[in-house]
C-alpha cells in the first residue's frame, strides 16, 4: 500500500470539508473494496476520509410507505433487519449473499453502490426497486445513477447518505456466484411494485448492471417464471472471461431471472 | 493398544499452541536489526534484460540496499538445480538450462526475480522495488507444452533445442505393445489433460536470512518440508556457505503439499543479501507472488490406448505424455512425470504390456514440480478415466471390468519397474460399493430426475507408491540423494524422552504419532515424549517429509533406534534386578522380570544409565541411540473411491452428494490423524476436478489466475462430509506395517468425481476442472 | 505517523503507526500477537479474522487507524485462565486443524458464528458461514464437525446455567 493520511469524519458536512482539503482524497466506508484495492497498489489516495462513524448515515427506517437505508448500514445489518425482512425480504436475502460474514460486518450499502462493481449485488436491486439514491446534495434515481463499469453519477466529493425505495409487492433475487471470487457471475433482481415490473441484472453486462427490458415486458403481463423462459439476452452485450463466456452468462440471465420470479 | 499407543485416537499434542495463537511460523520470527526484502519481478513472460538501474530506489526512505543478479554472479552464488538425472531414450542426459536466483540476462516467466530491495519496513521495500528501473527487450513467449514442441516457437534455454528437456520411455518394447494393441478385440483411446494447479498451502513461503560476520555463519529460517536437504543443496550447489556454517530451521510450517520441498531463489537471496547488507533479511511471499512463483503441479497432456481381448481383459496399454516443466527445472521436477508417474501406470490391474513415453518441455511459465501425489494422481487419473470409458464402450459395469482385471496374487511384478508387495483390491471395492449403496443408485437417479437434476456415479481404484524410497534403487534411476531417514532417541536421566527425527511436520501431527510410537514401546505417557525436528543444528541429517514417507520411512528409523534403546535398557534393568536380560519386559512404564513381581520403574533404569554407579561391566553410561533406516521397497497403498453427483443442467453446477473412500493404508498409528489426511487429500482432489486451474494467457504469458479472485479454491460449501473407511493389509516391507496415507485422497478422488460427472451428462471428453460453464456447454451441446 | 489507541484482549494499547498500517500488522508487528495470520492479498482467506467490538472482521482489510477506539479480540485473547475456550477445545477433540495456519481465523469465525446462531447451527449453515475462510489441509470435514460440537456444547452449557 502507498502512504496515505487518515481523517475520521463526524458528520456529512465534516466529511465533505475534509475531503475538499486534498485532490487525491477518497471516502472510505467499510473499506471492503477500497482497502484491498489499495493493498494491491491499484489505488493510491493521498487521504482517506472515514464515513463509518457518521451517525446520520446509519440505520434503517420504514415509514410512510418508504424504506430508508442509511449509506453506512452494513450488509449484515440489512440481512438481519426485521424491518427489511418485512418490507422486502429479497433485499435481506441479497445482503446475506454478499461476500462472507466478515465482509458483511464491515461493507456498507453506500460503499457498494458508490463503487458500482459490475459484479456487485446491490446495484441490481437498486435498479429493480426503482430506488432513489440520496446524496449530501441531491436525490438521484437509480436509473440515472449507475453509468458504467465502476462509474456513477456521483461528483467526486459527493456522498451517498442513504437509499430509499417503496416496498415492492413482490420481489426476488437469485445469484449465481463466480466459483472463485463468489461475486455475482450473474445475479437477477426482479420486483413488482407501483412502478410496474423491473428486472435488474448484475455480473453479466459488459457495461455493468442493466435493466432487462424484454423480461420486464414479458413479466408485466404475466409475472411467472414461464413468461420469461424463452426470453433471451444478446451475448454481444455481455461479459466474457475465463469463468464464463458471454453465451453462458446469457443463459444464466434467463435461468436466474426465472428462479428469482419463482422466489418472489 | 494402550490409550495412547499405536492405533489410539489420541488428541494432538501440538494443537494447543496452534489453537491459542502460539504457533511459531517463519514470518513470526523477529530478530534484532531485522529488515525486509521485496523482489523486483519480471512483468514479461520472456525478455532480455538490457539494464537494471537501482539508483533512484537506493535513495528512497528506509532503503538499505538494492541488489541485482550480476552482483550475485560476481559473488559466486551458483545456479539452482534439478537433483534427479533423467536420460532420454537415446541415452543423452536431460537438457537443463541455467536458473539464476536473480536473473541477470534473460527472464523466462512472469514473476522471475530480477533484483531485491532491502529496507526498514516492508512498505518501504515495496515502494523502492517499484522504483527499480529494468530495461527489457521483450521476446515472444510460449506457455503450452505441446505448442512449445512445435517448430518456430520461442527457444527458452539454449541448452534445450526445441524446448525438449528429455524424451524418455519405460516398460514393454513399443513394437510388442503395438502388436498387442493391433491384435486386440477392443481398444479405448483417449486424450487426457491433467490440469495445472497451484498448491496453495495457506502459509505463504517465507525466509529469514541472518549472517553473523564474527563467526562467518549463516542461519536461515524458512518454510521448508526438508530443512536438511535445503542446507545440503544451498551449500553444495549454490555456494552460499559450507554446511557447518549454515543452519537451516524450518519452524512451524503452514502446509506444504510438495511446494515447500524445493529450494527457491528467495531463501538463497535472503542469506546472501544478509551478508551483503549486514542486516538480517526477511522476505514473506504475498499470495500473488505465491501464485506467480511457487512451483505449480501437474500439467500433462497425454494420449492413451487401452487394449482388451474378447474376454475384456486388458492386454496392453500405451501412453504418450507431454509434461510442462515451466521455465526452469525445479528440484525434483524431472522425477515426477517419469519414475513417480509412469511406474504406476499398471494401476491395480494385471496388464501384460505397458509402454509409456514422456517428453518434458520448457515453457514461459512458473516451474512445475511435485504437488500432493506427484505423478501418481496423473497416472491414476489417466488409467481410471480410461477404464471407465472402456466399460461404457464395452457395455459392462465399471466394477466388473475392474474386478476382471485386478491383480490378485502378490508379489506382482508390473512391466513398469514396480513390484507390488501386498494388497486386496477387491476388499476396498466391495467396502466402497456397499458404503455408497451402489445398488440403490438407479432409484436415486430416477428420483433426482424428477427434480430436474442429472445424477451420476463414478468410481476410481487407485494404487500409489509411498515411502520413498530405497536409496540404491532411486540412485540407479538418477536420484541425486538417498531417501533413507534418520532418528535419534534420547532418554533423559529422569526417563522422559526426546526423539530427534529428520522428518518434518507441517500439519501431519508427528509430535503426536511419533510420541505414540514411543509411548507404545515403553508404556510411558505421551506427554513425557517430545519430538524434535526441523533444525539442522539439532537433528544431524534427514530427508524430510513428502511422498507419504514419514510413517513408512521416518517412523521405521525411530523403531530401529527404539530397538537399540530397548536392548540397552533391558541390560541395565537385568543388572539392577539381578535377572537374565532375556527375561526382562518393558511395559506400563516399568521393566519387569517376566513371571515374577520384580520391577524397576522406567525412570530408574534411565537414572541408572546416567548416574553410572551400577552398570553392567564395560557398559558406556547414557541411554541414547541413533539409527538410519533405508527402506527395502516402496509401499503400495491402494483403495477405491466412489463419488455421486447431482448436476443442475440449467447452470452446469455440480453438487457432490456423496463421497466414499475405502483405503488400504496398512497399519495405522492414529486413525483420527489418518482420516484427517484423507479428508484433506480428497478436498484437494475435488478442487482439481471441479474448481482449480492455473490459466496463462497463451499470447502474452501473463498469469490470469494470480489471486483467489480468479483461482477457485475449494471452500467449505463446495464440499460434502466424507465417508472414510479402511480395509488394511499390513505392509510386509517395514517394521510397523505402515503404507502411508498423505496423498491417497488427492490421487483417488479426481477420476471418481470426473467419472461421476461424465456418467451424469453422458460425455466422456469433459476435462478438469468441470466448471459450471464447461458442464453446461457439454449438456447443452448434447441437447 | 499517527497515534492509535485501542483495547486488545482487554488491555488498552497504543502506538505510533504509519497511517497505511493494516490492523493485522499492528497486531502482529507492534503487539507481537502473531497468532493472527496473513494468507492472501485479496481479503478472501480469513487467516486474519479477529473480532472488532464483538464482530468478526478481516484484520488484513482494515487499517489500524480505522480500528482506533475499538475493542479487538484476537486468538490469544480467547482462552481464559489457561482453559481452552469451548471452540478451541472442540477443534482439538475433533482434529479440526492440521498445519494450524488457518486455525486462528477459523476459531474466531466459529465463535462469531456461534454467537449469532447459538445451538441452531446445522451443517449447511456452518459451511455457508465458512465462505470467508480457506483451509487447505482439513477438507473442512473436521472443522465443520468441531463447530457443530462446540455449538451444541455451548448451548447446552447456556441452558444448564439458566
Ligand atoms: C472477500 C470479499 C468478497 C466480496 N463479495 C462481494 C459480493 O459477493 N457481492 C458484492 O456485491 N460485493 C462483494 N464484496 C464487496 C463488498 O460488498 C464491499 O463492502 C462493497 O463493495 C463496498 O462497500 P464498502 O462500504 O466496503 O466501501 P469502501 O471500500 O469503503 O468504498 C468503496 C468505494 O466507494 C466509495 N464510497 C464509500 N462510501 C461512500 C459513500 N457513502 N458515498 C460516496 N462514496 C462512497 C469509496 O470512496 C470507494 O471508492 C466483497 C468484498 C470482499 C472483500
Ligand atoms: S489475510 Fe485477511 S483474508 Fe486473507
Ligand atoms: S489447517 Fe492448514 S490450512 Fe487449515
Amino acid at each position: 500500500m502507498y502512504a496515505t493520511n487518515y481523517h475520521r469524519a463526524s458528520s456529512v458536512a465534516d466529511a465533505v470539508h475534509l475531503k475538499g482539503a486534498s485532490d487525491e482524497s477518497k471516502y472510505v466506508s467499510g473499506g471492503m473494496t477500497l482497502i484491498p484495492t489499495m493493498k494491491q497498489r491499484l489505488a493510491a489516495p493521498s487521504d482517506l476520509v472515514d464515513l463509518r462513524h457518521i451517525a446520520e448515515m446509519k440505520g434503517i427506517t420504514v415509514s410512510g410507505g418508504s424504506v430508508r437505508i442509511g449509506a453506512a448500514t452494513t450488509h449484515a445489518e440489512v440481512a438481519q433487519s426485521s424491518d427489511i425482512k418485512a418490507a422486502c425480504p429479497a433485499l435481506a436475502h441479497l445482503a446475506s449473499l454478499i461476500g462472507d460474514p466478515h465482509v458483511r460486518h464491515m461493507g456498507t450499502i453506500g460503499g457498494s453502490i458508490a463503487n458500482n462493481d459490475p459484479a456487485a449485488d446491490y446495484p441490481s436491486a437498486m435498479l429493480a426497486l426503482a430506488a432513489t439514491i440520496v446524496t449530501d446534495r441531491r436525490e438521484i434515481a437509480a436509473d440515472d445513477f449507475f453509468t458504467g463499469l465502476f462509474e456513477t453519477a456521483l461528483a467526486d466529493d459527493e456522498i451517498v447518505v442513504a437509499v430509499t425505495f417503496r416496498p415492492p409487492e413482490r420481489a426476488g433475487y437469485c445469484k449465481f456466484p463466480n466459483p472463485a471470487s463468489r461475486y455475482a457471475m450473474t445475479g437477477v433482481f426482479v420486483a413488482k411494485g407501483t412502478d410496474g415490473v423491473r428486472v435488474g441484472v448484475t455480473g453479466a453486462g459488459a457495461d455493468g448492471v442493466f435493466r432487462h427490458a424484454a423480461m420486464e415486458a414479458a413479466l408485466a403481463s404475466d409475472f411467472s417464471p414461464q413468461a420469461i423462459a424463452s426470453v433471451t439476452t444478446d451475448p454481444s452485450d455481455l461479459l466474457s472471461d475465463i469463468h464464463g463466456s458471454a453465451e453462458y452468462r446469457a443463459n444464466l440471465v434467463t435461468v436466474m431471472a426465472r428462479r428469482a420470479v419463482a422466489a418472489a | 493398544m494402550g490409550v495412547e499407543g499405536i492405533g489410539a485416537r489420541v488428541e494432538r499434542k501440538e494443537d494447543k499452541r496452534f489453537l491459542t495463537g502460539k504457533g511459531r511460523y517463519t514470518d513470526d520470527m523477529v530478530v534484532p536489526g531485522m529488515k525486509y526484502a521485496a523482489f523486483v519481478r519480471s512483468p514479461h513472460a520472456h525478455a532480455k534484460i538490457k539494464s537494471v538501474d537501482g539508483s533512484t530506489a537506493e535513495g528512497m526512505p528506509g532503503v538499505i540496499g538494492v541488489l541485482n543478479g550480476q552482483q550475485m554472479l560476481d559473488d559466486g552464488i551458483g545456479n539452482l538445480i534439478c537433483g534427479w538425472m533423467i536420460h532420454s531414450k537415446d541415452g543423452s542426459p536431460m537438457k537443463m538450462g541455467a536458473w539464476r536466483p536473480l536473473a541477470h540476462e534473460t527472464v523466462r516467466y512472469v514473476g522471475d526475480a530480477v533484483a531485491v530491495v532491502v529496507a526498514d519496513s516492508i512498505d518501504e521495500a515495496r515502494d523502492a522495488a517499484e522504483a527499480v528501473v529494468v530495461d527489457y527487450e521483450e521476446l515472444p513467449a510460449v506457455t503450452e507444452a505441446a505448442t512449445a514442441l512445435t517448430g518456430g516457437q520461442p527457444q527458452i534455454h539454449p541448452e534445450a533445442g526445441g524446448n525438449l528437456i528429455y524424451d524418455w520411455a519405460i516398460g514393454t518394447d513399443v513394437a510388442e505393445t503395438d502388436a498387442a494393441i493391433a491384435a486386440a478385440a477392443h481398444v479405448t483411446e483417449m486424450t487426457i489433460v491433467n490440469n495445472r494447479l497451484s498448491p496453495n498451502p495457506m502459509e505463504p513461503r517465507a525466509a529469514l536470512g541472518i549472517y553473523d560476520g564474527a563467526e562467518d555463519h549463516y542461519t536461515c529460517y524458512t518454510t521448508s518440508q526438508n530443512p536438511h536437504v535445503a542446507r545440503l543443496v544451498m551449500s553444495a550447489f549454490y555456494n552460499v556457505a559450507p554446511e557447518n556454517k549454515l543452519r537451516v530451521i524450518a519452524p512451524d510450517v503452514g502446509g506444504g503439499f510438495g511446494s515447500k520441498i524445493f529450494i527457491y531463489p528467495e531463501e538463497i537471496v535472503c542469506l546472501w543479501a544478509s551478508k551483503r547488507t549486514g542486516v538480517p533479511v526477511k522476505w514473506t511471499s504475498d499470495r500473488t507472488e505465491a501464485f506467480l512463483t511457487d512451483a505449480h503441479g501437474r500439467d500433462h497432456l497425454s494420449t492413451v490406448k487401452m487394449a482388451f481381448d474378447s474376454d475384456n481383459r486388458i492386454t496392453a496399454l500405451k501412453v504418450d505424455t507431454i509434461a510442462n516443466f515451466g521455465a526452469y527445472m525445479s528440484l525434483f521436477s524431472s522425477s515426477v512425470p517419469t519414475y513417480l508417474y509412469a511406474t504406476l501406470l499398471s494401476g491395480q490391474y494385471d496388464i501384460p504390456a505397458i509402454h509409456a513415453n514422456v517428453r518434458a518441455v520448457y515453457t514461459n511459465t512458473a516451474p512445475v514440480d511435485a504437488y500432493r501425489g506427484a505423478g501418481r494422481p496423473e497416472a491414476t487419473y489417466l488409467l481410471e478415466r480410461t477404464i471407465e470409458t472402456a466399460a461404457r464402450e464395452l457395455g459392462v459395469s465399471p466394477a466388473e471390468l475392474r474386478r476382471k482385471n485386478f491383480i490378485r496374487s502378490f508379489p506382482h511384478q508390473t512391466p513398469v519397474i514396480m513390484n507390488y508387495d501386498a494388497g486386496d483390491y477387491e476388499a476396498s471395492l466391495e467396502a466402497a460399493m456397499k458404503e455408497a449403496d451402489w445398488a440403490g443408485f438407479d432409484a436415486r437417479k430416477a428420483e433426482a430426475e424428477g427434480r430436474g437434476k442429472k445424477r451420476g456415479i463414478g468410481m476410481s481404484c487407485y494404487i500409489e507408491a509411498c515411502g520413498i524410497a530405497p536409496s540404491a534403487a532411486v540412485g540407479s534411476l538418477g536420484a541425486g540423494v538417498g531417501l533413507w531417514e534418520s532418528a535419534e532417541v534420547r532418554v533423559n536421566a529422569v526417563g522422559t524422552i526426546e526423539v530427534l527425527t529428520g522428518s518434518h511436520s507441517h500439519g501431519q501431527g508427528h509430535e503426536t504419532t511419533f510420541a505414540q510410537l514411543v509411548a507404545d514401546r515403553f508404556g510411558v505417557p505421551i506427554d513425557s515424549v517430545s519430538i524434535v525436528h526441523g533444525d539442522t543444528d539439532k537433528v544431524q541429517m534427514g530427508m524430510g517429509t513428502y511422498g507419504s514417507r514419514s510413517g513408512a520411512v521416518g517412523m521405521s528409523a525411530i523403531v530401529k533406534a527404539l530397538d537399540k534403546v530397548e536392548v540397552k535398557a533391558k541390560k541395565i534393568a537385568a543388572h539392577l534386578m539381578e535377572a537374565d536380560e532375556s527375561d526382562i519386559v518393558i511395559e506400563n512404564g516399568e521393566a519387569k522380570v517376566a513371571g515374577t513381581d520384580k520391577t524397576v520403574p522406567w525412570f530408574q533404569v534411565a537414572l541408572a544409565a546416567y548416574t553410572a554407579h551400577n552398570l553392567p561391566a564395560g557398559m558406556e553410561p547414557g541411554l541414547k541411540e541413533g539409527a538410519f533406516y533405508d527402506p527395502s521397497n516402496f509401499t503400495f497403498p491402494a483403495g477405491c473411491y466412489i463419488c455421486e453427483v447431482e448436476i443442475d443442467p440449467e447452470t452446469g453446477k455440480t453438487e457432490i452428494v456423496q463421497f466414499v473412500a475405502a483405503d488400504d493404508f496398512g497399519n495405522i498409528i492414529n486413525p483420527m490423524i489418518v482420516e484427517g489426511q484423507v479428508h484433506g487429500g480428497i478436498a484437494q482432489g475435488i478442487g482439481q476436478a471441479l474448481l482449480e486451474a492455473v490459466h496463462y494467457d497463451p499470447q502474452t504469458g501473463q498469469l490470469l489466475t494470480a489471486s483467489y479472485m480468479d483461482y477457485a479454491m475449494p471452500r467449505a460449501d463446495d464440499l460434502p462430509s466424507f465417508k472414510v473407511s479402511h480395509q488394511n493389509t499390513p505392509c510386509p516391507g517395514n517394521p510397523l506395517g505402515i503404507k502411508g496415507c498423505g496423498e491417497a485422497g488427492a490421487i483417488g478422488s479426481p477420476p471418481a468425481l470426473m467419472n461421476a460427472i461424465t456418467d451424469a451428462i453422458g460425455n466422456n471428453d469433459l476435462t478438469m476442472p468441470a466448471t459450471p460453464q464447461k458442464v453446461w456447454a457439454a449438456v447443452h451441446a448434447a441437447q | 505517523m499517527t497515534k492509535v489507541t485501542m483495547t486488545v484482549n482487554g488491555r488498552q494499547v497504543s502506538g505510533d503507526v504509519e497511517e497505511r498500517t493494516l490492523l493485522v500488522h499492528f497486531i502482529r508487528d507492534r503487539l507481537g500477537l502473531t497468532g493472527t495470520h496473513v494468507g492472501c492479498d485479496t481479503s478472501q482467506c480469513g487467516a486474519c479474522v479477529v473480532h472488532m467490538d464483538g464482530k468478526s472482521i478481516k484484520s488484513c482489510s482494515t487499517l489500524a487507524v480505522q480500528a482506533a477506539g475499538s475493542s479487538i479480540t484476537t486468538i490469544e485473547g480467547l482462552a481464559q485462565g489457561g482453559e481452552l475456550h469451548p471452540v478451541q477445545a472442540a477443534f482439538k477433540a475433533n482434529h479440526g486443524l492440521q498445519c494450524g495456519f488457518c486455525t486462528p481465523g477459523m476459531v474466531m469465525t466459529a465463535v462469531d458464528m456461534i454467537n449469532r446462531y447459538g445451538g441452531s447451527l446445522d451443517e449447511k449453515t456452518v459451511r455457508e458461514n465458512l465462505e470467508g475462510n480457506i483451509c487447505r489441509c482439513t477438507g473442512y470435514h473436521n472443522i465443520v464437525k468441531a463447530i457443530l460440537a462446540a455449538a451444541s456444547d455451548m448451548s447446552a452449557g447456556r441452558q444448564a446455567a439458566e
